[in-house]
């Protein structure tokens, strides 16, 4: 599960830290609705003073005044949903944290809890004094300020961004969706069309890639194709209506739909457009994928279709047997998802789950299936079919052609384990 | 008319040559100089490209890296809360492969590249052309590539063939593929 951390915004009113106190049980756990939780809250709310006949406390004093919250944070009960960041970790600097998809509905990260990956901290970019340079096989270098970038025609679309290594392809595989693929989430992207920039330059014969370079401690590189810089490429400067978070990349970030995290770039400060690949050491040494038989994969971009079910999953409980909608999420770097089906028998009988309009071009699109759950052990499973036809394979499937040591891209099918008492655990782990 | 067509080039020849580059679709943004592109454009190319005069010897990079680096990485590359950086060739295609520059990196100029933008972890860009040289050339010692008397310099690090040069290849996935069964199926 994910775990609560400090929070230093207390409650505003004395009435709400009771409530706080009261509501220990829903703090310390999962999110709690319908059939689907713990049983100790059940038990702690049904003596409650504010349960009918009798009139709820917070009825009966009026609540927080107005600017209480400059800017608004969720309820004080939601405080247990947070990212999920390792225990332990060697160092934090170089370390990534995850986004709790197991507690979110929709298809859309909220931006505080949106997947974290970062090479070397995140830098605190005074957005006057950022720049992006273009140079390299250009007709015409340019400098831009931020307000430069935002002058240029704007556009928004919902895209997905998953780290490459979302999980790994070696035990231990972790106990939640988020533990498994917290390291992915969606927004929409507000920013210019990298084409319109690169057009502002001229490019010149011989421009076959774009090197772009963050502003952080690590100056991440990337190299990217240029087919992918004049196609759907874009410099996002705001998520989700907001501008970026620093985490992502505040002032401006690359995104490339599709690819794999680290390649959208954050904090961008420059495009070397050039005619050979930069073979930087975050695409050479690191993010490239090893083959049984010793030779290695470079350049794997896409991220393959993929799908888990997030409701009910891993570390969370199913209070009584009768009716649970099954819920979770399918993406796919190459397009829109077609279909996902659904098992809830261990794989062997599948059946087409309902897919939540809009289905979005390398978005999340999210799935659901009416389910009766008898009361008996059963496995319950997803798998997402992406507008290429290309089905999500099993873990058995991928380990039998790329072997263990292959690390990232793993895009398995993943099952959870509903035992009779209702627990919710990996199947794989 | 045709005078006026004339004309009318003469005007354009003559922008042209005053503004020295072509009208740009929006006109956003202003000229970036050599000097700004110099200064901000660190990018080695995996050939050696764009790599800066300097050079540094195993022996000052030995120094060099027990300062700045052994911290993380150990005082041989052996590793730590760093990634291990020596050793490892052979033990790639096994159930326990080592990645390191030695056993694993493509490009030696890369090495250059990285340390110079990224290293040391609490102080990137801190270390002097010439003791990025150093480093690079102490590591590639560390890995049997280069002699212990040796000094790195932009030909010398060009000139390196990796031993992991060659066993990278393109994407050639889809590469599994399930059959989508939907009933009486085996199961996982």
């Amino acid at each position: 599960m994910t775990k609560p951390t400090a929070n230093s915004e207390a409650p505003a009113a004395t009435s709400r830290r009771r409530f706080l106190r009261e509501g220990g049980a829903v703090l310390g756990g999962a999110v709690v609705a319908g059939g689907l939780g713990g049983g100790k809250l059940s038990a702690a709310t049904e003596n409650s003073e504010n349960l009918p006949p009798n009139v709820p406390e917070w009825m009966k004093t009026p609540g927080a005044p107005m600017g209480s919250q400059p800017y608004g944070t969720p309820s004080p009960f939601e405080k247990a949903v947070v990212k999920n960041i390792a225990e332990n970790l060697p160092q934090y600097l170089s370390a990534s944290g995850r986004t709790p998809l197991q507690d979110l509905d929709g298809i859309i990260t909220p931006n505080g809890l949106f997947y974290e990956r970062h090479h070397a901290g995140v830098p605190t970019i005074d957005p006057a004094q950022h720049r992006l340079m273009l140079n390299g096989l250009v007709d015409k270098p340019l400098i831009f300020t931020m307000e430069d970038i935002r002058r240029f025609p704007s556009e928004s679309h919902i895209y997905f961004l998953e780290c490459s290594g979302n999980p790994s392809y070696k035990k231990p595989y972790g106990e939640t969706a988020s533990d498994l693929v917290g390291l992915l989430s969606c927004a929409e992207w507000t920013g210019v069309s990298l084409k319109l920039v690169l057009q502002e330059a001229g490019l010149q014969a011989g421009a076959k890639w774009v090197v772009a370079e963050g502003a952080d401690a690590a100056a991440m590189t990337r190299s990217i194709p240029i087919e992918k810089c004049l196609d759907d490429a874009m410099l996002a400067y705001s998520q989700n209506g907001e501008r970026l978070r620093p985490q992502q990349g505040y002032p401006l970030r690359l995104l490339v739909p599709g690819f794999e995290g680290n390649m959208n770039v954050k904090w961008l400060r420059r495009l070397h457009v050039t005619a050979e690949p930069a073979y930087s050491r975050e695409e050479t040494s690191k993010y490239s994928d090893l083959m049984p038989d010793g030779e290695a994969r470079k350049f794997t971009f896409y991220m393959e279709a993929k799908s888990i079910i997030t409701r009910p999953s891993g570390g969370q409980r199913l209070t009584t047997p009768g009716f649970h909608e099954i819920s979770g999420i399918a993406w796919s770097g190459h397009g829109k998802i077609r279909r996902v089906d659904v098992s809830v028998d261990d794989g062997e009988n599948w059946q087409e789950a309902q897919l939540q309009e809009p289905v979005l071009t390398r978005a999340l699109t999210r799935f659901r299936l009416p389910w009766h759950w008898d009361g008996k052990p059963a496995v319950i499973q997803s798998r997402a079919i992406d507008e290429t036809g290309y089905v999500q394979p099993t873990l058995a499937e991928l380990l039998a052609v790329r072997g263990d040591n292959y690390y990232y891209h793993n895009n398995a099918i993943w099952p959870w384990r509903v035992a009779a008492d209702g627990e919710v655990t990996n199947a794989q782990a | 008319m045709r005078r006026l067509e004339v004309a009318a080039l003469s005007v354009v020849a003559l922008i042209c040559t005053t503004q020295a580059y072509a009208q740009s679709p929006y006109g956003i943004g202003r000229v970036a100089t050599p000097a700004e592109i110099a200064g901000w454009n660190i990018d080695v190319g995996g050939d050696g490209s764009n790599l800066p005069p300097g050079s540094g010897s195993v022996s000052h990079g030995r120094e060099v890296f027990a300062q700045q680096c052994a911290a993380c990485h150990g005082n041989k590359g052996e590793g730590g809360i760093g990634d291990r950086l020596a050793g490892g060739q052979g033990t790639l295609a096994t159930e326990k492969p080592v990645r390191t520059v030695g056993s694993y990196w493509p490009y030696a100029p890369t090495l250059f590249d990285y340390i110079r933008r990224a290293m040391p972890q609490n102080a990137p860009e801190s270390l002097s052309n010439d003791d990025v040289y150093a480093v690079s050339a102490y590591i590639l010692n560390l890995n049997g590539l280069l002699p212990a008397d040796s000094t790195l310099d932009a030909k010398t690090l060009s000139a390196i063939k990796m031993p992991n040069r060659n066993d990278f290849v393109g994407d050639t996935r889809p590469d599994v593929k399930n059959p989508q069964c939907m009933t009486r199926c085996e199961g996982r």
